[in-house]
Parts: C-alpha cells; sequence; structure tokens
C-alpha cells in the first residue's frame, strides 16, 4: 500500500496523515469547500475538492470519492470514523473498485450496524446482552407488552442508530406511549428504517469499552479497556483508560468476552466492543464499533502503540504485530473533548478561533483539526481537539489535566474548556466512582 | 409585526407552524441542526403566524429571519 485516500475531515484526517508519513505512504486528502482552509487540507500530500459543505454534498458523497480515489489511483482507503466509515455499501463499493478498504469486512460492518443483528449475534455466541427485544417492535402494544415484562424504565432505540442518536429513556407506560411514534419517524429519517426495540435501563450505569483487533489469519487480541462514563446527552466528553471502577476480576472476564464476540463475527482490524455495567460489576454487551474509535488516542497512550499503524498493517494482509501476551499497559490516560460550544446549555458555537495555543509537554498529546484563525463551522461535529494527558497514575494524570487547561487559550469561540477545569477539580471525578449520570447529577448538562 | 431570528448558523431541520396559525411565547417552532444537534427554535412572543421565511432543508446564518408574527 503505497497511496491512500482519507475520506474524512479535520482531527482524524491529520491523526491518519501522521501515521502514513511514518510509513511512506502517500496520502490524498477530499476537502468540502467549508474547509478548505483547515490544516489537514495543507498538511496531505495532495488534496481535492469534492463538494459543498452539507455532509451529503460532500464526505457522505461516496461517488465523488470514489472517483477521485479512482483518478489518483490509490491503493486504499482510510474511511476515519462518522461519515462512511461504517458504511457496508461504501465498503463493498471500494472492495469491487478493486481497493482496499482499511476496516472491516462489509459483512461485519452490515451485521454490527444493525443494533438487533448485533444483539441476536452475540447472544448466540454466549455474550451477555441488556435483557430486551430480540426482533423490532412492530406496534405499541408489542412494545408496552415487552416493557412490561422486563420492567421499567426502558430505552426506546433505533435499530440503525449508534453514537446514542436516537434513543429515549422511558420512565413509565405513558412515557413509552408518548415516545414510540417521534421515536419511530425520527429513526426513518436519520436512519432510513423505522425498526425500533427496546431494552431494560440499566441505573447507575457506567459505559466501558474494550479495544479489539483482527487479522486475516484469524488471531486476535485485546487493548485493553477504556471508560467513557462522562457523557452528555449520551455522548462521550471524558475517556479514560484504565476503567478507575472496574475490578480486576470484572476486567479480565470483559477481555474474555470482548475477544469471544470478535471471534464470533471473524473480525477483522480495528473494532470497539462496548458495555455497559451495572452497579455490581455485571456487564452486557451494547453495541460494536466496526471502526477506529474518536478515544483511541488513550489505549496509544497506555499501550505505546499506533492503532492507524496496526490497522493500514493488518489492511494489507500482515498477522498482527503482537500477541496477546506481548501487549503491555503502563500507567494512565485521560482524554478530553474539547466542543465547540456553550458549557453551560450545551448548545453549539461555531465561529472563528481567533486564538488557540497550550502548553505542550511530556504526557500531553493534542489532538486537532483547527488552528488559530480556523473557523469552526455549524455544518460537522462541534468537537475542535482531543486533549489527551498521561501520567504513571490517575493522579498524575489528573494534575497533568489541570496544568493543561489552566494554560489553555482557545478564544473566538465558546468551549467546553471551562467544564473540565471544573470536572478535574470536583472530588466526584478524582475518586473514580462516578457514573454516566455524573454531568446530569451535577447540573453540567443539560439532559 | 415581531420577527423570529435565528440565533445560530444551521439547516432548518423541521417547521412545525404553518402561516396562520396562532403560536404561544416559549412554543417550539421551527427545529434547527447545527454541529449534528437538533435546536429548537421557540416563539419569542405571542400571536398568529404571518410568514414563514424558510423551508425544510435551508441554510440560515445567525440574524436570519426565520418568520414573522403578528
Amino acid at each position: 500500500m503505497q497511496k491512500i485516500l482519507i475520506a474524512n475531515r479535520g482531527e482524524i484526517a491529520l491523526r491518519i496523515i501522521r501515521t502514513c508519513r511514518e510509513l511512506g505512504i502517500t496520502t490524498v486528502a477530499v476537502f468540502s469547500d467549508a474547509d478548505q482552509d483547515l490544516p489537514f487540507v495543507k498538511e496531505a500530500d495532495s488534496a481535492f475538492r469534492i463538494g459543498e459543505p452539507p455532509v451529503q454534498k460532500s464526505y457522505l458523497n461516496a461517488e465523488e470519492i470514489l472517483r477521485i480515489a479512482k483518478a489518483e489511483n490509490v491503493d486504499g482507503i482510510h474511511p476515519g470514523y462518522g461519515f462512511l466509515s461504517e458504511n457496508a455499501e461504501f465498503a463493498r463499493k471500494v472492495k469491487d473498485a478493486g481497493l482496499t478498504f482499511i476496516g472491516p469486512a462489509p459483512e461485519t460492518i452490515e451485521k454490527m450496524g444493525d443494533k438487533i443483528v448485533a444483539r441476536s449475534t452475540m447472544e448466540e455466541a454466549g455474550v451477555p446482552v441488556v435483557p430486551g427485544s430480540d426482533l423490532g417492535l412492530k406496534t405499541l402494544e408489542d412494545a408496552v407488552e415487552l416493557a412490561a415484562v422486563i420492567g421499567y424504565p426502558v430505552m426506546l432505540k433505533a435499530s440503525g442508530g449508534g453514537g446514542g442518536i436516537g434513543m429515549v429513556l422511558c420512565e413509565n407506560e405513558q412515557a413509552l406511549a408518548k415516545n414510540f411514534d417521534s421515536t419511530k419517524g425520527r429513526a426513518k429519517a436519520y436512519f432510513g428504517s423505522d425498526e425500533v426495540f427496546i431494552e431494560k435501563y440499566i441505573k447507575n450505569a457506567r459505559h466501558v469499552e474494550v479495544q479489539i483487533f483482527g487479522d486475516s489469519h484469524g488471531n486476535h487480541v485485546h487493548l485493553f479497556e477504556r471508560d467513557c462514563s462522562i457523557q452528555r446527552r449520551h455522548q462521550k466528553v471524558i475517556e479514560e483508560a484504565p476503567s478507575p471502577f472496574l475490578k480486576e476480576e470484572a476486567r479480565q472476564k470483559m477481555y474474555d468476552t470482548a475477544i469471544k464476540a470478535a471471534k464470533a463475527v471473524k473480525y477483522v482490524n480495528a473494532g470497539t466492543v462496548e458495555f455497559i455495567v451495572d452497579e455490581n460489576e455485571n456487564f452486557y454487551f451494547l453495541e460494536m464499533n466496526t471502526r477506529l474509535q474518536v478515544e483511541h488516542p488513550v489505549t496509544e497512550t497506555i499501550t505505546g502503540l499506533d492503532l492507524v499503524k496496526w490497522q493500514i498493517l493488518v489492511a494489507r494482509g500482515e498477522k498482527l504485530p503482537l500477541l496477546q501476551g506481548e501487549i503491555k499497559k503502563n500507567g494512565w490516560a485521560i482524554e478530553f473533548r474539547l466542543y465547540a460550544e456553550d458549557p453551560v446549555r450545551f448548545l453549539p458555537s461555531p465561529g472563528k478561533i481567533s486564538e488557540f495555543s497550550w502548553v505542550d509537554g511530556e504526557g500531553v498529546r493534542v489532538d486537532s483539526g483547527y488552528e488559530s484563525g480556523s473557523a469552526v463551522t455549524p455544518f460537522y461535529d462541534p468537537m475542535v481537539a482531543k486533549c489527551i494527558v498521561g501520567g504513571n497514575t490517575r493522579a498524575e494524570a489528573i494534575q497533568l489535566g489541570q496544568e493543561f487547561f489552566a494554560n489553555l487559550k482557545l478564544e473566538g469561540i465558546k468551549s467546553n474548556a471551562p467544564l473540565f477545569a471544573e470536572i478535574l477539580g470536583e472530588e466526584g471525578f478524582k475518586s473514580g466512582n462516578y457514573t454516566t449520570a455524573y454531568l446530569a447529577e451535577r447540573k453540567m448538562a443539560s439532559k | 409585526m415581531k420577527e423570529l431570528t435565528a440565533s445560530m448558523a444551521g439547516t432548518v431541520l423541521n417547521v412545525m407552524v404553518a402561516a396562520g396559525d396562532t403560536v404561544t411565547e416559549g412554543q417550539e417552532v421551527l427545529m434547527l441542526e447545527s454541529m449534528k444537534m437538533e435546536i429548537p427554535v421557540e416563539s419569542q412572543g405571542a400571536g398568529r403566524v404571518a410568514e414563514i421565511k424558510v423551508n425544510i432543508g435551508d441554510f440560515v446564518n445567525e440574524g436570519d429571519i426565520l418568520l414573522v408574527l403578528e
């Protein structure tokens, strides 16, 4: 593989360029009109306009992306995360064009993308799943009947959904009745299918995920866990590795289960098995993300490995570089997602960044898609950068985080940086004993 | 006449009222999408919708007029 097209933007495009450069691979970027001045366009070896700013006309425009890939004679396409990364049809088209899709097989993406199929596949493989429906629910009556069996509260979810979009918590039958049709409608609008299902809602839950990797020779390894319990509106805000909550026994059991899940679908390339964990450390399969995860840097920090490099090696048919026993973890890493948003109301705050600077140092990594002078436009995700701190211990990582945010300058737009400074000094976070309700309980999140 | 303007740039996802409808203060009249987030737009006053200036799918900038109340 000598030339790769990156079908993405911002920080993840830059992240992929960095590894390609180390491997001597030439990079081709694609960009929308809104992004022409962003750093990733300048950093790539060559860059091509794909269309107008809206995602349907640019980063989701599979045909135009494939046309450029063919014209530029690339060997493979890296989809990053979001956009076309979990689109089985796109992965198939890439393959049919004779190019390498740097990710899992289209069949795996398809299977894990349908949340109901994913649930039943995992159940068959002996992976615990949250009590709920194994089939799509046609009518409200079906939903009410099932909810009565598994018990309220329940989560009403879109089968085609993911990343927290299209799900509603229903405390009782009235709430379920009130939200059923609108959730179906939203599922149809966002994911093209109005199929919905329900799952038991787990109180005081934690969200812990395991990074896995597979190769085309049948090998599977895990790269430990990430705790992603700090969320707002079901969207991750802070991720850390290891999990401050899990005890060794549950941790090991979770790794074994994640490997079991990976093997059940003959998984190839980087993937993440997400679990929801209850107060007693029982855990259940939530979903499998068939791509590189936004928060992969925390895993890179504690393992010293380059996950993008592994993705490329595996995609070109090589064996995983290390066996399970050779993969070691060291220290503690915490990632903060810096969003262009009002820290109080969590509403987006697009605009021009007048100044963006921080103090670099040992244990500090910033994966940013923007720089001073860049414009954050309303067309895409509000993430400006990921700030990752790594120390020998959790206390050390927190200390580094506090210093980082004390020196961070991000001006011209509103950001959630003040929220991080507050969380890092807060006892509940420092103790490591927090759940997915953390931000809402402290009124740090609108919902 | 009272004009309701966009508080931030985004795409019009849904228009929940029609010309001629009576709206109350605080009623959600429009849904904008910005940065992958749904942002409900509430009416700033009570009245009758005289004119809707945008269509679903339109891109609006901060300060653009969305609808006019009378």
